[in-house]
């Protein structure tokens, strides 16, 4: 048993990372250049569906300056298959295909047509401008109800439908005849739009052919170079042994670059062809059409309680728009929230189901929770709805419905076994940092004296499933990727430490916190430790970072090889004081004999003697160094509440944050200062989804928020800073007892303020609301209820 | 997001700009703060022939007062407008709107002159100028100039008085009394947006009550807009005509729709902004 003193673990230990970042020294793709690289630029389609009558690259391939310009059917030779979708959730799904670059059709705005290779950046951008593309616009479709119509336009004609799968749970309990003896049901209708992910950095690709050995090194800003590997290979027909790829400084994801995009599979078929380093940067213009959207998603909830609002059952059937192709996993993205509609609440029946559909729009995939938000959205709007319906207070029916605390595996009524949970900590610690009592008298203090301006609060209180594993159950719901992750650990013989891991971090501190992990672990300080990731020739095989899995599934992995490397260096120590390793304490990197504790040894000193193996005992390799894998028995389960007051303007419709606490709990916590970062910035992201962001398109499928002047990105200016807490329930499905936080804010939030809003409105009679909340939409939601050009209730 | 090539060229001074302008003809353009015209290039929306940059002409950037006006430089920064002192105790309401534009980024780089010039309904300026009965200095070949009012400037959805071999060097304010209250009121989703609907009034108070009022609107038509009829209602008008005169606002308006309001919405913020812009102007009971 490893009893290593905790200095670093569980302290606001500063970001490795930040001194390079904010002084401008991180090397991002756009950072790099090498001899001889030229640029690609793609031809998009300005037309969300039309027929490709005939593409003309001749005047591009005539500018001077152009090395290549070359349309779908130019490059369809190059493709061993098309771009990848991962996750067929159903046997019967539909599947189109995916080229890099479209050849009879275009079937959304953005599409790639055609693309052109230059000597340098501005030179491409005209050549692309210059390529001739004749086209025969048809109609398109964007709304997800449209699309199933007998008459809609097809997106993609030889698969006869726009409906391409509908996927059940399957069921728990008696739903039908729950449902038709309840004496309450409450139906609600929740539409999610599409939002943009908006990393800080767009996507960037550069390929460097190796000209003898036909190998290629690709950088690209990605969140999951080990997957891109794997699946590249398969796309380009490069042998997966030739392949290098590395995901060099990248600034941020939050889903967008959980992805395999056609600017990777055309760098890479363009570097080959023509024996040069290609590279291509995103134009924000450009990520706004042809990276995934998220979110996109039509909800009908129904609760059925008892009058005294006790839940029975919840039923959920959705409509999902995966836009015009499937990228990696865009079919399952709702499959994420699948088990989540039940909350943290006892019910006896369960029901949900999603019909994913193609639209003439960008493709949909992962955004920050992705499904979870959705879920946690309507299962707390719901019970909102349930609170009104049967006159309690929020929190109240929250109360009466939270499953009791619990530390081991206990089921849902999703029929998933959550790791641990105490729901009511939370929700009480919350309130009390809120001041609930307060808030709820100055609600009332303003309706008596006719205040324009309403007081509402909202409470979320969620749980999420995340790290999601294990491999078995992924197989089991027809994903084609595993759920482990990996770690190597090698002391040099110096001391320091260099650390490997799977993951692929891009903005997460993976650096900082892995080096807290394995500092506390061997007794090393922090700087001497070197964390190496996001390059395949170098880190260990393994499934890269989203959905909140990196640390409770690659730290654990961490975890487990530091303590293997322990365990080797005790045997080593053992040998060498010549006593039984049970003879030996181990402290802060440094064993030391019982009852004499001056006769003792370092790793770093066994470090050095392992690598010289000039006496090692039998059977013990040279050098302290260990690897380990990591695929976990279950999810584990973060959870939390979130209060937020709100004030609204019921002349303007305009809504200011009067107060914002959260209280999450993530287990066993590394670094309390990046969980707050998390939670903070998750906060913001799920504010900015209720209340501002909105891929709006008209009905011919143009993109109308096609930049940051009109897709509203809120700035540090509109967003409240949350009052942040914690409760620990450490997570039984790991060693660790650590949870994953990265999605939690982003989960949480949403709900949390269109219940406030909701929460203010409801004396007005206001029942329907939507995201995102904007001032209009309050307007015009007081306006339908009172009848009324808005004013006091 | 990378432009279509273009010449670019440095004036000196003024005489420099017009004569670069003159040889280049009606394809090139004025760049000052570049705030409103680089991003239309980076669409390539707009694709002029040549940049002449006047932002470095140092002669361009003051702010200097006389007996009842303060004049400032059409190359003054937005954030040199919202931190001078003389605009500060003159014209308040001009220093206070300045504060809202944009960001810091946009205030140390974007121009008074610039943003009158753009002619863009949707800035603030141009509305608190015309609210404020403001001149401007028009500069043509030879160093000839013209004073056209506020109310003769704005001629359409970015299209303003001046001239295809003209600068605008110049605005003129006048200064506001002691007993003027004013108010500019700035509706928009994100600080740094432009105004969905914004309102400037002032009020020349009178007794307790209002004894004259201008009020114009940002955003409700192709051009920054006074509010004649609200102000006409106001004229010697007591406190509790505000509601009623506010009414008035949407008249002769023609607000756009777009992703962040419609029309109406416009017309029914109009009402209520300018309602509490004059409240706000008035002080006090």
């Amino acid at each position: 048993m490893v009893q290593a003193v905790q200095r670093y673990v569980g302290g606001r230990v500063l970001r490795k990372e930040d001194s390079r970042l904010l002084t401008g020294r991180g090397r991002y793709v756009d950072d790099l250049a090498l001899a001889g690289m030229v640029w690609m630029a793609v031809v998009r389609s300005p037309y969300a569906h039309a027929r490709i009558k005939a593409v003309d690259v001749a005047p591009a391939r005539d500018m001077p300056g152009v090395v290549a310009a070359l349309s779908g059917d130019d490059l369809a030779s190059e493709w061993a298959g098309p771009l990848p979708c991962v996750w067929p959730v159903t046997e019967d799904i539909k599947m189109p295909q995916h080229w890099p670059v479209a050849k009879d059709k275009v079937r959304y705005m953005g599409d790639a047509v055609a693309v052109v290779v230059a000597t340098s950046r501005a030179l491409a951008c005209d050549a692309a401008e210059a390529v001739q593309v004749e086209y025969e616009p048809l109609p398109a479709v964007t709304d997800v109800e449209a699309a199933m119509a007998e008459d809609a336009p097809l997106v993609h004609e030889d698969l006869g439908t726009n409906k391409s799968f509908t996927w059940s749970h399957g069921g728990v309990g008696d739903v039908e005849g729950t449902f038709a003896k309840a004496p309450v049901v409450v139906k609600e209708r929740y539409w999610h739009p599409r939002l943009i992910p908006n990393a800080m950095e767009p996507r960037g690709v550069l390929v460097q052919p190796g000209l003898s050995q036909g190998d290629f090194t690709m950088w690209s800003a990605t969140q999951i170079p080990h997957v891109a590997k794997v699946t590249l290979a398969m796309v380009t027909g490069i042998s997966e042994a030739k392949l290098r790829v590395v995901a060099p400084e990248v600034g941020g994801g939050f889903g967008s670059k959980l992805d395999i995009y056609a600017e990777e599979a055309l760098c890479l078929a363009l570097a080959r062809r023509l024996q040069r380093p290609v590279k291509w940067i995103e134009e924000r213009s450009e990520n706004y059409l042809a990276t995934i959207h998220g979110r996109g998603v039509l909800q009908d909830m129904e609760l059925a309680a008892t009058e005294d609002g006790k839940l029975l059952a919840i039923r959920a059937k959705l409509i999902a728009d995966m836009g015009a192709y499937f990228q990696l996993i865009t079919p399952g993205i709702p499959m994420l929230g699948a088990w989540l509609y039940g909350g943290c609440y006892k019910a006896d029946a369960y029901w949900f189901e999603y019909t994913g559909v193609f639209t003439n729009q960008t493709p949909t995939d992962a955004y920050r929770g992705a499904g979870r938000p959705e879920a946690t959205y309507a299962i707390e709007r719901a019970m909102d709805a349930l609170a009104r319906r049967v006159g309690k207070d929020p929190a109240e029916v929250r109360r009466m419905n939270f499953i009791p605390p619990f530390s081991e595996p206990t089921a849902l009524v999703t029929g998933l076994q959550a790791d641990s949970g105490d729901y009511e900590a939370t929700l009480d610690r919350a309130l009390e940092l809120a001041g609930y009592d307060e808030l709820r008298k100055e609600q009332k203090a303003r309706l008596d004296r006719k205040d324009a301006k309403l007081l509402g609060i909202g409470i979320s209180t969620y749980i999420e499933n995340c790290g999601w594993a294990p491999s078995s159950l992924l197989g089991a719901i027809r994903y084609a990727g595993g759920g482990w992750d990996s770690a190597s650990v090698r002391v040099l013989p110096t001391g320091k430490v260099e650390v490997f891991t799977g993951t692929s971090p891009h903005g997460q501190g993976h650096e900082t916190t892995w080096s807290q992990i394995v500092a506390d672990g061997l007794g090393i300080p922090f700087d001497d430790i070197e964390v190496f990731h996001g390059d395949t020739a170098v880190s260990p095989l393994g499934f890269d970072t989203y959905g909140s899995r990196s640390l409770a599934v690659g730290g654990v992995a961490l975890k487990m090889a530091t303590d293997k490397v322990v365990d080797k260096a005790r045997k080593l120590a053992a040998h060498e004081l010549e006593v039984a390793e049970v003879d030996l304490d181990y402290e802060s990197g440094r064993f030391s004999v019982k009852g004499a504790p001056k006769q003792a040894r370092s790793i770093p000193e066994l470090a050095f003697t392992a690598w010289q193996a000039h006496n090692l005992p039998p059977g013990l390799d040279p050098n302290l160094e260990a690897s380990a894998t990591f695929d976990p028995p279950n999810f584990t389960f973060p959870s939390g509440a979130h209060i937020c007051a709100v004030e609204v303007d019921t002349e303007t419709g305009k809504v200011d944050f009067l107060k914002y606490v959260a209280v999450d709990d993530c287990g066993t916590v590394i670094n309390p200062m990046i969980v707050d970062g998390q939670v903070q910035g998750g906060i913001a992201q799920g504010i900015a989804e209720a209340m501002y962001e909105e891929a709006i398109y008209d009905e011919n499928g143009i993109l109308l928020t096609s930049s940051m002047m009109n897709y509203l990105v809120p700035s540090a200016v509109e967003i409240p800073v949350a009052t942040l807490d914690r409760t620990v329930t450490p997570s039984s499905t790991n060693s660790m007892g650590v949870k994953g936080i990265g999605e939690a804010g982003t989960i949480a939030a949403p709900p949390a303020v269109l219940n406030a809003v909701a929460d203010a409105l409801s004396p007005l009679g206001v029942t329907d609301l939507q995201m995102p909340v904007s001032p209009q939409r309050v307007w015009h939601a007081i306006k339908n209820a009172t009848g009324r050009n808005g004013g006091p209730a | 997001m990378i432009p279509a090539e273009f010449n670019y060229e440095v004036a000196d001074s003024v005489d420099h700009a017009l004569s670069l302008l003159a040889g280049y003809g009606p394809e090139a353009k004025l760049l000052a703060g570049g705030h409103s015209l680089i991003p239309m290039m980076k669409l390539r929306f707009a694709r002029p022939s040549a940049l002449v940059d006047i932002g470095r002409i140092a002669a361009l950037s003051y702010v200097e007062q006389d007996d009842g006006h303060i004049r400032i430089g059409a190359g003054t920064r937005h954030h040199d407008v919202h931190h001078s002192p003389l605009i500060e105790a003159g014209c308040p309401l001009l220093s206070f709107t300045a504060g809202l534009i944009g960001d810091p980024q946009v205030r140390h780089k974007g121009t008074i002159g610039g943003s009158v010039a753009h002619g863009d309904p949707a800035s603030d300026l141009p509305t608190v100028l015309l609210a404020l009965d403001a001149e401007f200095v028009l500069t043509g070949s030879g160093g000839a100039t013209r004073v056209v009012p506020a109310s003769d400037f704005f001629k359409g959805f970015f299209e303003t008085a001046i001239g295809p071999e003209e600068i605008l060097t110049e605005i003129r304010v006048p200064k506001l009394g002691a007993s003027s209250g004013w108010s500019y009121l700035k509706f928009s989703r994100r600080a740094q947006d432009w105004a969905i609907v914004g309102v400037a009034a002032i009020v020349e108070r009178s007794n307790g009550g209002i004894g004259s009022a201008r009020v114009a609107l940002t955003n409700m038509g192709a051009t920054p807009l006074r509010a004649s009829s609200v102000e006409q209602a106001l004229a010697g008008a007591e406190r509790d005509a505000i509601p009623a005169a506010a009414a008035m606002a949407p008249e002769g308006t023609s607000p756009t729709s777009d992703t962040n309001a419609g029309a109406n919405y416009r017309r029914h913020l109009a009402d209520v902004l300018v309602g509490r812009a004059v409240e706000e102007a008035l002080g006090g009971p």
